[in-house]
């Protein structure tokens, strides 16, 4: 057992452990500390991947970007007496649980006893394509339209953000 | 290290997510455990890039991340115009358009 495996088992470990405490917790801003941790996590499994750019964007943009405007909203609407809120276990929670557990199992099945013969890594192909010079050729030669689309979903975003938090249009 | 490990993982986060949007009432709750079924499916995009060696998973990836960063602007606006109405984030409360 090399240190990538005892590296990888830890992170899989706590990223599986902050997940299900993202779900559980009942003060959306520990549950969004967990989900930054969870972000955290998944950037090192990345890392085993050898996506060193995926890891940076990753951080940067998810637990850098996307969490502080939770928890800014988080705060923001001040939800304290919100803790009330009901999670009791009724009916609808129960299948919902079912459903879930019966998804996962199909998902397992698949995984565990339908594999053909998966690919295995190739360590030096790996590393050449996660670099930040691959990505970055890739995006602007092979995948440019895609790219240019994008910066106008981002405008759209931003204008749609603005007039929906506005609080009256005039 | 197998492929099929980061599949396994990458699928029971995926559940986990599913349970969240499923059984949680709170919406803000809910929407992060959206981002984390993003996430788990990006896994499996970021594996199979670098065991196939092809580097069309990881761009799907940064395309996912682009459209993740905007869906969250939207919809923690749309989140924030509720809770100005009905003074609340409680999804059984939101109920307008339901049958």
């Amino acid at each position: 057992m090399n240190v990538e495996t005892i590296f990888f088992y830890l992170l899989g470990a706590v990223f599986v452990g902050s997940a299900l405490m993202m779900v559980t917790r009942r003060n959306p801003v520990i549950a969004a500390l967990y989900l930054i941790l969870n972000f955290f996590c998944l950037a090192g499994i990345y890392l085993t991947l050898h996506a060193q750019f995926i890891a940076v964007i990753q951080i940067l943009v998810y637990a850098g970007a996307i969490m502080v405007l939770f928890v800014f909203v988080i705060m923001l609407l001040n939800l304290s007496d919100e803790r009330r809120l009901s999670e009791a276990i009724s009916f609808k929670k129960i299948v919902a649980g079912g459903l879930s557990v019966a998804l996962l199992l199909e998902l397992l099945y698949i995984f565990v006893y339908r594999k053909t013969d998966l690919p295995t890594l190739n360590a030096e192909r790996s590393i050449e394509i996660g670099t930040v010079e691959s990505i970055g050729r890739h995006l602007f030669t092979k995948f440019l339209f895609p790219f240019e689309v994008t910066s106008i979903l981002l405008l759209a975003a931003i204008v749609g953000a603005v007039v929906l938090a506005k609080r009256r249009l005039d | 290290m197998e492929l099929q490990t980061y599949l396994l993982l990458s699928a029971v986060t995926f559940i986990i997510g599913v349970v969240g949007v499923l059984a949680r009432r709170n919406a803000i709750i809910v929407f992060m455990s959206i981002e984390l079924m993003l996430n788990s499916v990006n896994l499996t995009l970021v594996a199979f890039s670098a065991y196939l060696g092809d580097v069309t998973g990881q761009m799907l990836v940064f395309f996912v991340m682009t459209v993740a960063a905007a869906e969250a602007a939207i919809g923690l606006a749309i989140i924030i115009a509720l809770f100005r109405n009905k003074q609340t984030v409680n999804l059984d409360d939101i109920n307008i358009l339901k049958w």
